[in-house]
């Protein structure tokens, strides 16, 4: 046993130090701006930039879309599944781990030559349908961490009872999963959107290649033109990721809380 | 079903016209040129030094990820530590993408944190001993930050579930630490490691913003090739471009089931 301990303690200061190594090195770096002393000019440059605000509510707008929309696709679905096709059930499953398979850059490449401006749907051919292109793009990149939150949530319900419930009281399918099951798997829609959020805002190959700009592609290209910025942009998306996952554990143990009081 | 149409418009689709695109010359007849021009040096080269980079990292997450958590559910460390880790754990695997690629420029890059310091501190140039971030090895650091988190989140439950009455009956049967191990502990996580392992390996082979940002295009691994083709055709054979991104889809397919097999396979001790 106490040879363990001391192995795990080395493993975990390795561990310790390969982790926070780049983390204050980034942050270091990122303060560095003014030659001799630690300021925040290179945060001051950032936010000032317009291209910055531009770039960073585009990518909000997006991800907020993307996580309605998912939500949208993937609710639905997921209570249906569950509630008629059980047995088409590892078939969606698999569907929805398909884009941990193909690799984003291909599946963008498809859209390129699927959706171009000469093909049945030529979306990449206005702004609009290219915003619409990526968006959907993004919902199909979140899938599998959005069906399986929302899966897993509706694992601790009975939704056939639920349902006829519901029906015997006379509602229809929209007021069902509504008012029904959206409520009831909500914390597990939230967590799935807060990982889409951080998904979205990093995202870099496909709205690059869609050209369209978002977070990603401007921090790529502040990257290749300057020096402090970029670690100062790190820093930002850094702590945006780790919000949104702070977001789902408080998110999670809200209901469980909400769960030993009934 | 909305969802279907969804799945069918943006994932199934666009995937079926790349291949189909792969097999397809250029008037639109069935060919299988294209495959065979993936055949040549350039190509291969940087399939080949991708694949190496993905095993590397895989592995070495694999290795690294799962001694880290083993010390976390098994090394009798404090239980408050286990709930920090395993967010972090969430957030660093999350954590990909051009920011990553920032953070170790400014760590290991030729002005970076750990680069001056242990020059001023040490006197010690690692860039005069041949290291270079924008490299192989460099590579290699940088995504081990996504892949061993990433390991460590899918190991830990495989390593909660080792019952204790296991190593309990092992011990009274006489077994010592590393018995236990070799003989018990490792052949029912046999295939869960190996499955992780191509997880890994389909993770780092499909990243490209990371590497993008990093390097620009100077490391010619497949997803920066095939970037840069779909930007500007730089193959000159948009078909062979095709066949490029299909040859992309056939790795990590290959890779996911594997995963999926062995993951299959070891819920059986799992319960």
């Amino acid at each position: 046993m106490r040879v363990q301990r001391f192995w795990s303690i080395i493993a975990l200061i390795f561990g310790f130090t390969y982790f926070a190594l780049p983390l204050i090195g980034t942050l270091e770096f990122s303060l560095r701006a003014r030659r001799g002393v630690y300021s925040l000019d290179a945060y001051r440059s950032v936010l000032s930039d317009p291209q910055f605000r531009e770039t960073f509510s585009y990518s909000i707008v997006m991800a907020i879309f993307t996580i309605f929309v998912g939500a949208l696709i993937v609710v639905p679905t997921a209570y249906w599944v569950r509630l008629k096709l059980p047995r088409l059930r590892p078939v969606v499953e698999f569907i929805t781990l398909l884009p941990l398979v193909i690799p984003p850059i291909v599946i963008v490449f498809g859209y390129i030559r699927l959706y171009n401006t000469s093909s049945f749907l030529p979306m990449t051919g206005s702004v609009t349908g290219t915003n619409i292109l990526l968006m959907l793009g993004y919902t199909t990149l979140s899938l599998p961490y959005m069906y399986r939150a929302v899966d897993t949530g509706l694992r601790t319900l009975d939704v056939a009872t639920l349902t006829e419930a519901a029906q015997s009281l006379g509602a229809g399918w929209t007021t069902i999963i509504a008012r029904l099951i959206l409520p009831n798997v909500l914390v597990a829609v939230l967590s799935g959107a807060f990982i889409t959020f951080a998904i979205v805002i990093g995202e870099f190959v496909l709205a690059s290649l869609l050209n369209r700009p978002a977070f990603g592609p401007y921090m790529q290209l502040v990257g290749a033109n300057k020096a402090y910025e970029p670690a100062a942009l790190a820093v930002i998306a850094f702590s945006i990721t780790w919000i949104c996952m702070g977001l789902i554990q408080l998110v999670t143990r809200f209901s469980k809380h909400t769960k030993a009081q009934r | 079903m909305p969802f279907a149409i969804f799945a069918a418009l943006f994932l199934i689709l666009p995937t079926m016209y790349i291949v189909i695109g792969a097999f397809r010359s250029a008037d639109g007849g069935f060919t299988f040129a294209n495959l065979v021009n993936l055949f040549q040096p350039s190509i291969l080269a940087s399939y080949w030094i991708s694949i190496k980079i993905s095993l590397a990292t895989a592995v070495f997450g694999c290795l690294i990820g799962f001694g880290m958590a083993a010390a976390v559910t098994l090394g009798g460390l404090p239980n408050w530590l286990r709930g920090p880790i395993m967010t972090f754990s969430g957030v660093a695997s999350n954590f990909a993408g051009v920011p990553l690629a920032f953070a170790f420029l400014a760590t290991l890059g030729r002005l970076g944190l750990v680069t001056v310091v242990l020059k001023q501190w040490f006197g010690f140039n690692i860039y005069a001993h041949g290291f270079n971030l924008l490299s192989f090895f460099g590579l290699t650091i940088t995504y081990l930050f996504f892949q061993i988190p990433l390991m460590i989140l899918i190991i830990t439950p495989a390593l909660d579930g080792l019952k204790r009455e296991w190593k309990e009956a092992a011990s009274i049967l006489g077994a010592s630490g590393f018995q236990y191990w070799r003989i018990v502990a490792l052949p029912i996580l046999w295939p869960s490691l190996l499955g992780t392992l191509a997880l890994l390996f389909a993770n780092s082979f499909g990243a490209v913003a990371t590497a993008y940002a990093l390097t620009g295009s100077s490391l010619s691994i497949v997803p920066i090739m095939l970037y840069a083709q779909i930007r500007g055709d730089v193959l000159q054979d948009p078909h062979l471009g095709y066949a490029l991104a299909f040859g992309m889809i056939v790795i990590t397919g290959i890779a996911n089931f594997v995963y999926v097999w062995l993951r299959v396979r070891s819920e059986r001790w799992v319960k």
